[in-house]
């Protein structure tokens, strides 16, 4: 006899019936479904072999019955180290909660030189001061910032026009640094500028202190212009001009851009994305309008529907899988971060799709005047005349005050997606989050009906449409995965 | 190939009566008085200083006059030995070991040749046997090698049976190697109890990384290729112990024909659960040893296998994890993973083909171990050089 045993002597898999790990479901196309494990890995299975799976009948011998086991959505005799590793993935996947507040932004002023439709916060640019953020304020604002554990801390200006109020901005960053001397956090600086009014004396200090500058780029000259007018109707002009200057002081990479969409974007999908080519952006994030602020009041976010607006996108993200094919590198920003949560076991930095939601504890907002929001969209609405999320006044408030508001701990517990109504049962939910602040003002309710929501309806359709396009191009799984790992 | 352990080295009257002892060899005339004792001076066409521990001769070497103290003559297969090179010289028996070979990046120890796996494909079958005394043995060398040697290895048989004591020679190697990495190849088994691992972190050795085998995603499949029921638990157990502790780990995977059909599955169970680890080395199959007898089960020609390779570098890269091939030939690979192959082979092991006669990329290729000579792939062929742009 051979000292060497065969490979049924170590398969333990038939001995005992197999034990079903936690699992979710949903139909992708025809008679294909989607299963999904609590650390968000995922596996497509005709109906019969799940119907099999999930009454306990699936045979070892079943091909689908090895890539369930591998993938920890059931475990035999043969092994249970899937207990140790299901644990690691969802501690990894949660491991970014524990830091708490990582994204603070300063509304350093709301006056604006732009006058855009879809602008839900922007006053007139007069010389008022009054929509200036004071120094007393962003003092305040930064001994809460500073409360945060977070060992990273990201500290953005917006407006309005941010670079209307420089001095605050300089004002903040140094003061941020010296106190940084003793907190040795890793503090970063970005500044969203329409860059129309970028001068030197901004530069200068964007060099100095390694701030990032985050612009706004709605697509080729006339769809810009026409979404962002200003005096002179010069924006775009100005935009291209502006990046070109901040990335041959601070660097290339060190100028990112964000388009937003409109209605009249809706049939140029490949002419915003060449765009954004043509100025030698490395990817783009294909966005839908927010129902905040001006664009409920002027009308302009039902001025398209859902559907409408997922063509758009899906013609966008296909013709920038077409480049990527063809060998030209282009990343689709919002793709990829769904992917990073689909294919590898870390969560993407952004903060509006988290379970539980970002409100406050992701990302928080210290406006003008000091009051303080739990997200950006939240001041948005407060624009709108529903102060719903705001959590207090940072001269007024403490920290605690602020963090264990009822305008903050109410929302936020009624945003884990694991056992919201319509979510808790949905494939997509390790991929998915909450959105509080989107529901409550649609729906006027933090958890909202899902079956009525534009964000399930346009996350499932973006989740079935990333994994039906892997299944149907091949090569797309290998961009797809890039895309999921670039940091 | 050369030849690391031996007999038929002839001692001398004075070297039997001083008895064992491991040594370094020098050929440095002039090396200072305190260390003659325990040094053997390489006798070249030189003078011959006195006061050396023991002279060493090569067997080309004629007899002259007397050399001032105990003598060595080795046999024609040791007269590679040069200078800083360690040495076990065993006079009983007529034997050398050859323990470090300052020339060579490559330097590894056999710790034990007890294992508790037994692996089809192991190319240094496992013995039951009682063999401290090596332990013992690189425990005297560790002191006399070069303080500049680039990396050390420690392997078996399984490296951890020796608990405690492979502790002790990891802390050997820290404090008289102080620049030197150590590379252990473990099958993580005793891992499995957090305290080794722990206690592996406490060393706080300055460069240590250990490579640990994963066959398969499956655990009966993996536990099939190490022979061994339930490894595959203590060993995901055993890395998942070490990171937690902080200690690097390499994930090495032999390619043949029982891992080949999970490849690119383990690829994605690599990037989804042990993402974490620090180097994944994808190994082509060496002739040697246990794969010799189940030749049939295991072997695949590497070009056979060549898309899944391609595919499961491609997806460990793209989720960055550092991944290297090793062992494997540079004509048999799509000229996109040629950047992850390195050349692996110990140079005392390396060899090429007849087919590789005019190859231009020879100098950057791994080769083959010279045991490939038994079988290797059928589709060796010397290759050009990039020679144009559209190549």
């Amino acid at each position: 006899m051979s000292k060497f045993r065969p490979v049924a002597d170590f398969d333990g898999s038939i001995a005992r019936a197999y034990t079903p790990l936690p699992v979710k479901f949903t139909k992708l196309r025809d008679d294909d479904y989607v299963l999904t494990n609590v650390a968000g890995e995922f596996l497509t299975l005709p109906h019969s072999d799940l119907k099999a799976f999930v009454e306990g009948d699936l045979r070892p011998s079943e091909p689908s019955y090895v890539e369930l086991k591998a993938r920890h959505f059931l475990t035999d005799d043969d092994s249970d180290v899937a207990f140790d590793l299901l644990a690691l993935k969802l501690r990894t996947k949660l491991a970014a909660l524990a830091n708490f507040t990582g994204l603070h932004i300063f509304v350093t002023t709301l006056r604006c030189e732009h006058s855009c439709p879809y602008c839900q916060v922007s006053r007139a640019n007069d010389d008022r001061r009054e929509f200036d953020m004071s120094e007393e304020t962003a003092l305040k604002s930064l001994d809460l910032v500073f409360r945060s554990p977070s060992p990273a801390i990201k500290i953005e200006f917006q407006g309005g026009e941010s670079l209307l109020n420089l001095p605050l901005i300089r004002f903040v960053i140094e003061e941020a640094k010296r106190r940084n001397v003793t907190e040795q956090r890793d503090l970063a600086f970005v500044i969203a500028t329409n860059l129309a009014v970028l001068d030197d004396e901004a530069l200068d200090l964007c060099l100095r202190h390694d701030v990032l500058i985050s612009t706004s780029l709605d697509g080729p000259e006339d769809l810009h212009n026409r979404n962002r007018p200003r005096p002179g109707n010069d924006s775009h002009a100005r935009a291209i001009a502006g990046i070109r200057r901040a990335r041959a002081m601070l660097g290339h990479d060190r100028v990112g851009a964000l388009m937003t969409t409109t209605a009249a974007s809706l049939n140029r999908a490949r002419e915003i994305i060449d765009e954004y080519i043509a100025q030698d952006f490395g990817g783009i994030v294909l966005r839908p309008l927010s129902p905040y602020g001006f664009a409920i009041k002027t009308k302009s976010y039902q001025s398209y529907d859902q559907s409408r607006w997922l063509k758009f996108y899906f013609e966008g993200l296909d013709y920038i899988l077409d480049l990527n094919l063809a060998g030209f590198s282009f990343v689709e920003g919002y793709a990829a971060m769904v992917l990073r949560k689909m294919l590898t076991p870390f969560q993407p930095g952004y903060v509006d799709l988290r379970s539980p939601a970002g409100i406050a504890i992701g990302a928080i907002v210290y406006n003008y005047d000091g009051d303080v929001y739990a997200s950006d969209e939240s001041r948005m609405l407060a624009e709108m005349g529903d102060h719903s999320f705001r959590l207090g006044n940072v001269h007024r408030d403490s920290f605690e005050q602020l963090m264990l508001s009822e305008a903050l701990l109410e929302p936020l517990e009624s945003s884990f997606a694991e056992s919201v109504p319509g979510c808790a049962w949905c494939a997509f939910e390790p991929w998915c989050g909450a959105d509080p602040v989107f529901h409550h003002a649609t729906q006027g309710d933090a958890v909202g009906k899902k079956p009525l929501s534009g964000f399930c309806d346009r996350n499932m359709a973006i989740f079935r449409g990333l994994i039906t396009r892997m299944q149907d191009r091949p090569g797309v799984r290998a961009i797809f995965e890039r895309w999921a790992n670039q940091a | 190939m050369i030849t690391l352990r031996g007999k038929g080295v002839s001692y001398d009257a004075p070297a039997q009566a001083r008895g064992a002892a491991t040594i370094r060899l020098v050929t440095d005339p002039g090396r200072p008085f305190p260390l003659r004792s325990r040094e053997g001076f390489l006798v070249g066409s030189g003078e011959v200083p006195e006061g050396f521990g023991w002279y060493i001769v090569r067997s080309t070497w004629s007899e002259r006059a007397d050399l001032p103290g105990p003598l060595a003559k080795l046999s024609p297969q040791f007269d590679y030995l040069d200078d800083g090179d360690v040495v076990r010289l065993v006079p009983e028996t007529g034997a050398i070991r050859v323990l470090h070979r300052r020339s060579t990046p490559y330097n590894s120890f056999l710790l034990t040749e007890r294992c508790d796996n037994f692996c089809l494909m192991c190319s240094q079958p496992p013995r039951r046997v009682q063999d401290g005394w090596i332990a013992d043995e690189i425990m005297e060398a560790l002191p006399l090698i070069d303080r500049g040697a680039q990396e050390i290895c420690f392997s078996g048989g399984e490296p951890t049976l020796l608990g405690d004591r492979f502790l002790n020679l990891v802390r050997g190697a820290k404090s008289y190697l102080p620049r030197t990495a150590l590379h252990v190849l473990s099958n993580g088994r005793s891992f499995a109890q957090e305290s080794l691992a722990r206690k592996l972190a406490e060393i706080r050795h300055h460069d240590v990384m250990i490579g640990i085998p994963v066959y398969s995603d499956l655990p009966h499949l993996h536990d099939h290729v190490v022979q061994a029921d339930g490894a595959f638990d203590e060993t995901i157990r055993g890395i998942l112990n070490l990171k937690r502790h902080s200690v690097r780990v390499e994930i090495r995977v032999v390619l043949h024909r029982l891992t080949i059909p999970r490849l690119t599955k383990l690829a994605e169970f690599l990037v989804r659960n042990l993402t974490f680890v620090d180097h994944v080395a994808l190994m082509g199959l060496e002739m040697t040893g246990f794969t010799r007898a189940n030749l049939d089960e295991l072997w695949i020609d590497p070009v056979e296998y060549q898309a899944e390779l391609e595919e499961a570098v491609g997806i460990l890269d793209r989720a960055n994890l550092r991944t290297s091939i090793y062992n494997s030939q540079l004509c048999l690979m799509d000229r996109s993973i040629w950047r992850f192959a390195r050349r692996s082979i110990s140079d005392w092991k390396q060899e090429y083909m007849p087919e590789c006669e005019g190859c231009e990329i020879k100098s950057a290729c791994g080769g083959f171990f010279s045991s490939a000579k038994l079988r290797y792939s059928r589709a060796i062929k010397p290759a050009r050089q990039i020679s144009s742009i559209n190549d």
